[in-house]
């Protein structure tokens, strides 16, 4: 199992290694400039640009601004010197001229929002997922399986997007169960209840559109499973259909699941744009989708490494986890 | 005295078609100790009949009608349509099942000793150390060398016919009167079948259960098997000792099945073959099922339409050798 780890651990990393790469590479090729747009937009004094592009380090090859970058994240970077001296402590991921701020700053004021909004969502969504679907499987043609499909349906076919606003529109605007979202962001550690009421309607929202998925795959999972030999195994035993279900067939039907929510979840730490946006939360989404539009290079590229290292990681923990759960993985690897 | 008697069981699934009839009225006796087998092509019903007995059929979805007196020393067991609760009681304890496949029949998630554990706790109130110990003697028993650290072995690490033994060593651990084997050996290689069948018998001569054997292998019945029951579409064909069977079947089916086994010592070149397909359940052939595909209709003394009319009942031929044909039992013999 040790050498197992070892081994999905030495490929991570060599993963992200190489998609950081690709990622500075496709940034450091774009057909602008990005010292001329750290000079503001009537700017066209060249010698503030080049000036910015000393202080950046944009005027060294790429490879040498790659090895920057990468040493920046253990050991910190500054930029310029004297009186504008700019200090980014380790791990730095760069400096954004438009915020005006260390990328890391950023990056762990959006995180937390992020995290927030994805770990509520995914217990959310498991929880009603998993539910319904064996209720599904178990009550399969009858009413729960009815009611479930008619749920997997809407909310397999309902944007989010759409979910949000209609939730923001009945929930806040005409019965005022909640107070409009404020744009601000207050941590589960400082008030408690402010961030349930924050978090509840983005939690809804995306977990409405995961459990429909979920609740469709864990139906058929769980129906599939059942048909198994080693089913039919267990009732030959003498075993309860209550004790089947729980300790055999769900047992193998929800293996895969690991994999599944595991990526769904690394998706969204890499940010719920249009949720994120749709109830005004500062969060990762919202943080790439701004310097999209601002063309705020330093933070593209940390987000877009940040969001191919968690799905990495998330790979990972996947990886154990299904070792953990299905023995013939262990001994084979 | 009989163990298990079976009367005019029948299996129906409804389906979109119509209702299919897998298993149409038959009847048996299981006595104890005895090795019972029943053959037939795929599809004759011999595998749902043992499911519907065991109750481990859909409840939606089928219709299980009949009757099946399991006899447990004073008690008398109606096993069709018994709750599922008392029917559990006997699952595994009473009646214990092994299936074709060992590759799959085993929870690939949970170690040997947790499923031999967890079927001796289901049906004895004992605690865990005294079911490993029960665990550890009964693959001893099935011939797994090193039970104790076997116990803590996937399924995946055992080969076909230890997997094979560790179901039998499962389904034996809370001493059966009755063992159901549904083609125990067809998924395993021709050398691996002999031991598994032998172990087998050694077992049922040491803990005197009666087995029956599904099968569709007519050289695995003959030396295992006490009596045979050969069934067609969902029907019994001919039940007979299995040396009388052997001998003189009094069917033409079979008679078709016997000849059908290669024999290397033969002078003739092609196998023999029964003509055509088995019917479709949905629409049996009205009069005999097997007339359509029976070589002796011209023989039949009522003409070939008689069989093609007129089914023929199931009756004694000679003592303890039932058929059922329109032919005189010894113009099948003569061919």
């Amino acid at each position: 199992m040790l050498s197992y780890i070892a081994k999905r651990f030495a490929i991570s990393i060599s993963i992200l290694f190489a998609v950081s790469v690709a990622v500075y590479l496709i940034f450091a090729f774009l057909p602008f400039d990005p010292a001329a747009l750290t000079c503001g937009k009537n700017c066209n004094d060249p010698g503030i640009i080049e000036a910015n592009r000393v202080r950046l380090g944009y005027d060294k090859p790429v490879w040498e601004q790659y090895w920057i970058f990468l040493s920046g994240l253990f050991v910190g970077r500054s930029f310029g010197e004297g009186a504008a001296l700019i200090e980014c402590p380790a791990p730095s991921l760069g400096y954004s001229f438009h915020e005006h701020s260390c990328v890391t700053n950023s990056i762990l004021e959006a995180l937390p929002v992020t995290m927030s909004l994805a770990i509520g969502a995914l217990i959310m969504w498991l929880l009603i997922g998993v539910g319904l679907g064996v209720l599904a499987a178990r009550f399969r043609g009858r009413f729960p399986d009815i009611g479930s499909t008619i749920f997997v349906l809407i909310g397999t076919s309902l944007p989010t997007f759409l979910t949000g606003l209609l939730l923001l529109v009945f929930v806040v605007v005409k019965w005022r169960i909640l107070p409009y979202p404020s744009g601000n962001y207050t941590p589960l550690t400082e008030n408690i209840l402010a961030w349930l009421n924050t978090m509840i309607l983005p939690w809804i929202t995306l977990a409405f559109a995961y459990a429909a998925l979920y609740t469709r795959f864990v139906r058929s999972s769980v129906i599939e499973t059942s048909s198994e030999d080693f089913i039919r195994t267990a009732r030959a035993k003498g075993l309860s259909e209550k004790v089947v279900l729980r300790k055999h067939t769900l047992r193998a039907a929800l293996a895969p699941l690991a994999t599944m929510a595991g990526l769904d979840f690394a998706g969204l730490l890499g940010g719920a744009i249009l949720t994120e946006t749709v109830f005004n939360l500062p969060g990762l989404g919202r943080l790439s989708l701004g310097a999209v539009r601002d063309y705020d290079l330093p933070i593209i590229v940390a987000t877009t490494i940040l969001a191919a290292a968690i799905v990495i990681f998330m790979n990972f923990v996947v990886d154990i986890l299904y070792a953990w759960i299905d023995p013939r993985i262990r001994v084979n690897a | 005295m009989s163990l298990l008697e079976v009367s005019n069981l029948r299996v129906e699934f409804p389906t979109l078609d119509g209702i299919v009839t897998a298993v149409d009225g038959i009847s048996f006796k299981v006595e104890k100790g005895e090795t019972l087998a029943i053959v037939g092509e795929s599809g004759c019903g011999k595998s749902v009949s043992n499911l519907a007995l065991m109750g481990l059929l859909p409840k939606r979805g089928s219709k299980v009608s009949g009757s099946a007196k399991f006899y447990l020393g004073p008690d008398t067991n109606e096993l069709i349509n018994l709750p599922e609760e008392k029917i559990q009681k006997i699952r595994g304890n009473r009646i214990s099942m092994i299936f074709q496949d060992p590759m799959s029949s085993l929870h690939p998630f949970f170690t040997i000793g947790d499923q031999l554990i967890e079927a001796h706790q289901i049906h004895n109130s004992v605690n865990k150390e005294e079911s490993t110990r029960k665990a550890i003697e009964l693959l001893k028993k099935v011939g797994i060398s090193e039970p104790e650290l076997r116990m803590k072995s996937f399924p995946h690490q055992f080969s076909g016919g230890m997997r094979q033994r560790v179901m039998i060593a499962m389904a034996l651990i809370n001493q059966p009167e009755l063992l159901i084997a549904d083609e125990p050996t067809t998924a395993l290689d021709v050398t691996v079948q002999a031991q598994i069948l032998k172990l087998l018998k050694d077992l049922q001569q040491e803990m005197q259960m009666a087995i029956i054997l599904i099968s569709h292998d007519l050289g695995v019945v003959a030396g295992a098997a006490d009596r045979v029951n050969v069934m067609y579409a969902g029907k019994l064909v001919e039940s007979a000792k299995v040396n009388d069977l052997f001998a003189k079947s009094m069917m033409p089916y079979t008679s078709g099945l016997l000849a059908s086994i290669p024999k290397p010592d033969s002078e003739v070149n092609r196998l023999s073959v029964i003509p055509g397909q088995p019917p479709s359940l949905l629409n049996v052939p009205k009069g005999c099922a097997f007339h359509p595909r029976c070589s002796f209709l011209d023989r039949v003394i009522g003409g070939p339409n008689l069989c093609k009319e007129k089914e023929p009942e199931l009756i004694e031929k000679e003592s303890g050798h039932f058929a059922r044909c329109h032919l005189e039992s010894h113009v099948v013999l003569k061919k």
